[in-house]
C-alpha cells in the first residue's frame, strides 16, 4: 500500500523539476508569443554543462548551478538576437521554423562532437527510506532547488522593477513602450531567462538520470504537456502543471501496465485542451 | 555546346582506369547520424577493418583471380525510409555484388526487402530480430545469435544460482526487446522460475521512479529487461538509487557499452548478454584468433573492439569464406556455400538454418553473459556464463546498495 504513496511522492518530486523546465517554455511564450523549439536542446546543454564541469573539472555537482544559470541566460540572449528578434510580430509559424532550424543545427553539432553516447553524473546523497521504498537524496534536493528557483522567478516577476516591466511587455507591448519601457531589450532578457530555466532544469535532471545528447526531446514533449496543463504563458501554472504530471505518473503506474502511462498522459492532454483551451490555470497576457 | 560535350566525354574516359582491377563491391548503409550513431560505429569499424585486412593480403582468391574489396556506403540517418532508398541505389546504381546489413533490427528489416527483391546476398551482423528470416527469404544470412536466444544464458545462470528466483521483466516497447523478452518468459517458465511482473514501457520513458517502486512492491529479487542505451542505464541507476536490492540484474544492450561504467556502484553486478567479449577464446578454423583481432583492431582504431565490431568483422569473414568455397561471386553459388557453411571463427561457431521457415538464421553461435565486476579497483566486464567460456566467477547475489 505504501508503494502507491511512495510512487506519488516520487512523482511529485520529479514533477517539480519538469515544472521548472516548463516554466522556461511558458515564460517565453507568455512574453513574446514564441514557441521555443530549442528548449529540449537547452535542457541537454544544461545536462552537458553539469557533466563537463562535474566529471571533467571535478566541480561538486550542485555548485554548477550558478554558472549554468548565468551561462544559460547569456546563451538565451544571444539566441534571441540570432534567431528570434526578426521574427517578433510575424506569424507564429516563422519563429517556430526559425527555432526549429537552430535546434537542428545545435543537435547536429552535439551529435558530431559527443555522439549519442551515454553520460552519467553520480551524486551520492543519503536518501530517506521508509518501509522498503527509498526517496533518493538527489530527487529531494532537486525538487527543493526547483521550488526555490520557481519562487525566485515569481518574486522577480512581481517584486522587481525589471520583472514588472517584463509583465507589462507581456500584457501590452505598445502600451509598455509608450510609458518608456525598452521592449526589445526586455524581450531579449525574457528569452535569456527562459533558456536559463531550461538549462538549470537540465542540470537538475542530470543529477537524477543518465542522459544522451538526444534526451531533450522527451523533456520538451513533457514541457508542452505541462504548459498546456498549467496554462500558456503562466509560469506558476507551469510549476503546478509539472507537479500534476508527476503526480499523475506516480499515481497511475501502480495500477496499469507501465506502457499505458503515456497513453493516459496524452489522453488527459487532449481532454484538457478540449475543456480548457487555454490551460487549466490560464491567465494569458498576465504573467 | 558540342565542344562542352566533347570535353565532358574526354574527361569521363580519362577518369576511367585503363585496366580495371578485379573488385567486389560490398554495399551498406551506416547510421552516421541520428540516434543509432554510437551503436552503429562498432559495426562500421568491424566491416572496415575486414575490408582493409583482406585488401592488404591481396584480396579474396577466386580461381586465378584476386578480388579486392570495395565498399559503397551511405548515411541512413538511423531512419528506415532512407534505408530502402539507399539500398536500392546501392544495388541499381552502384552495382554492389554483396550487401552488409545496417545496424539494428529496425533498419535491417526494410533493407532485407530490397536485398531479396534484387537477389543480392545480405549478411546481417547488427539486427537480431528473427522475423525477416521467417518470410522464406533466400539471400539473407544472420551472422549473430538471434533475439530469442539473447537471455537464454541469463535464465540458465539464474536458475543455477537461485532455483526459486522471482523475476520482474520490464522492457522497452520496441520489436527487438519485445522479441527477446517474450522468448525469455517462455524459457523462464520452462525452467520453473516465477515471473512476478511482466511489463513493457514506452521507449521515450525518462523517469523510472514509479516503475522501480512497482518492482519493489512485486517482491521480485531478479530483474530482466531494458532496451537501449539511456533507458537501460536509467533503470540500473534508479534501481540502485531506490535500493531495490535486486540479487540479479540482466539488462539488454546498455551495459555492453564501456560508458556504462560511468554509473559507478550502480553498474556493479549488472549482467548483459553479449555476442562476444574480448575474453572469449574460441579456436578459429578461419580468420584470426581473438587475440590477433583485438591487437590489430586496437592498433588501427585506438579503441577496444566491442561485440558490434567483432560481429561486423565476422560478417566479412563469413562472406569471404563462402566466396572462396564457391570459387565464384555468383549470388546463387555463394548462397549455396553459405547454406553449407559450418565453421569456427574467433567470434564462435557459424552455421545457418536451411529450412524455408527459418532460412538464414544463425543456429551455431551462442551468446555469452558478461557481468560488471570490480577488478583491481576498476569496474569492467567479465564473462561469467557459460561455464566453459567464463573469465571470472559469477557475482551472486549483487551486494545491496551502500549509500
Amino acid at each position: 500500500m505504501f508503494g502507491i504513496l511512495a510512487s506519488i511522492i516520487d512523482g511529485v518530486l520529479v514533477g517539480l523539476v519538469y515544472g521548472l523546465a516548463a516554466m522556461g517554455l511558458t515564460l517565453i511564450w507568455g512574453v513574446m508569443d514564441v514557441i521555443n523549439l530549442t528548449h529540449g536542446t537547452m535542457i541537454v546543454a544544461g545536462m552537458l554543462a553539469l557533466y563537463l564541469m562535474a566529471n571533467a573539472l571535478g566541480v561538486p555537482p550542485y555548485l554548477t548551478l550558478p554558472p549554468v544559470l548565468v551561462g544559460g541566460f547569456l546563451v538565451g540572449v544571444a539566441l534571441y538576437w540570432i534567431a528570434v528578434h526578426r521574427m517578433i510580430g510575424r506569424p507564429p509559424l516563422m519563429s517556430l521554423l526559425s527555432t526549429f532550424a537552430v535546434n537542428l543545427v545545435l543537435i547536429g553539432i552535439g551529435t558530431a562532437v559527443w555522439g549519442t553516447a551515454l553520460f552519467n553524473v553520480s551524486v551520492s546523497l543519503p536518501g530517506i527510506t521508509i518501509d522498503r521504498y527509498t526517496f533518493p537524496g538527489a530527487h529531494i534536493l532537486a525538487a527543493v532547488l526547483a521550488a526555490v528557483i520557481a519562487a525566485g522567478l515569481y518574486l522577480f516577476l512581481h517584486r522587481t522593477r525589471l520583472g514588472k516591466a517584463l509583465r507589462a511587455v507581456a500584457n501590452n507591448r505598445e502600451a509598455a513602450e509608450l510609458v518608456g519601457i525598452p521592449s526589445t531589450r526586455l524581450l531579449a532578457i525574457a528569452f535569456g531567462c527562459g533558456v536559463a530555466l531550461a538549462g538549470v532544469s537540465g542540470m537538475l535532471i542530470g543529477t537524477l538520470f543518465p542522459f544522451t545528447v538526444l534526451s531533450g526531446d522527451g523533456y520538451q514533449l513533457k514541457g508542452f504537456v505541462v504548459t498546456v496543463l498549467g496554462g500558456f504563458g503562466n509560469p506558476v501554472g507551469a510549476l503546478l502543471g509539472g507537479v500534476a504530471l508527476g503526480l499523475l505518473e506516480g499515481a497511475v503506474t501502480p495500477f496499469v501496465p507501465v506502457s499505458w502511462t503515456l497513453v493516459i498522459e496524452f489522453a488527459l492532454f487532449v481532454l484538457v485542451l478540449i475543456a480548457f483551451p487555454g490551460g487549466v490555470f490560464a491567465r494569458r497576457g498576465n504573467l | 555546346m558540342k565542344r562542352i560535350c566533347l570535353l565532358a566525354a574526354a574527361a569521363t574516359f580519362a577518369a576511367a582506369p585503363a585496366f580495371a582491377e578485379d573488385t567486389i563491391t560490398v554495399g551498406m548503409t551506416q547510421s552516421l547520424t541520428g540516434p543509432l550513431n554510437v551503436d552503429s560505429l562498432g559495426q562500421e569499424r568491424g566491416y572496415e577493418y575486414w575490408r582493409d585486412e583482406v585488401n592488404a593480403k591481396g584480396g579474396i582468391k577466386v580461381g586465378d583471380k584476386q578480388y579486392k574489396v570495395k565498399f559503397v556506403t551511405y548515411d541512413d540517418q538511423s531512419v528506415g525510409g532512407r534505408v530502402q532508398q539507399l539500398y536500392t541505389r546501392i544495388v541499381v546504381q552502384d552495382k554492389a555484388d554483396f550487401l552488409f546489413s545496417p545496424y539494428s533490427s529496425g533498419l535491417t528489416a526494410p533493407a532485407a526487402v530490397i536485398s531479396e527483391q534484387y537477389g543480392k546476398i545480405m549478411v546481417v551482423s547488427g539486427g537480431a530480430e528473427e522475423k525477416p528470416f521467417m518470410l522464406g527469404n533466400k539471400y539473407l544470412f544472420m551472422a549473430i545469435t538471434s533475439a530469442s536466444h539473447y537471455l537464454s544464458g541469463a535464465v540458465e545462470a539464474l536458475k543455477a544460482n537461485s532455483p526459486h528466483a522471482k523475476i520482474a521483466m520490464v522492457y522497452s516497447d520496441d520489436p527487438f526487446s519485445k522479441t527477446v523478452l517474450a522468448a525469455t518468459a517462455e524459457q523462464a517458465k520452462a525452467a520453473g522460475l516465477d515471473i512476478v511482473m511482466n511489463e513493457s514501457y514506452a521507449p521515450s520513458t525518462t523517469d523510472f521512479g514509479p516503475v522501480v517502486n512497482k518492482i519493489i512492491s512485486s517482491n521480485a529479487d531478479a530483474f530482466l529487461g531494458g532496451g537501449h542505451y539511456s533507458d537501460g542505464a536509467t533503470l540500473a541507476r534508479q534501481m540502485y538509487d531506490q535500493k531495490a536490492n535486486m540479487k540479479w540484474v540482466s539488462i539488454l544492450v546498455a551495459p555492453a557499452d564501456d560508458k556504462f561504467g560511468e554509473l559507478g556502484p550502480a553498474a556493479l553486478g549488472v549482467t548483459v548478454p553479449s555476442q562476444w567479449e574480448i575474453q572469449v577464446s574460441y579456436k578459429p578454423q578461419f580468420g584470426p584468433t581473438t587475440a590477433e583481432f583485438a591487437k590489430a583492431f586496437q592498433a588501427k582504431f585506438n579503441a577496444k573492439p566491442d561485440y558490434h565490431s567483432a560481429s561486423g568483422y565476422t560478417a566479412g569473414v563469413v562472406l569471404q569464406h563462402a566466396i572462396e568455397q564457391a570459387q565464384s561471386i555468383d549470388p546463387e553459388k555463394v548462397a549455396a556455400a553459405l547454406n553449407a557453411t559450418d565453421i569456427q571463427t574467433f567470434f564462435g561457431p557459424i552455421k545457418f538454418a536451411t529450412d524455408p521457415g527459418h532460412h538464414g538464421l544463425q543456429i551455431a553461435h551462442q551468446m555469452v553473459l558478461a557481468q560488471w565486476q570490480m577488478v583491481d579497483g576498476k569496474l569492467g566486464r567479465q564473462v561469467v556464463w557459460p561455464n566453459d567460456a567464463k573469465s571470472a566467477p559469477l557475482l551472486y547475489p549483487i551486494p545491496p546498495a551502500t549509500h
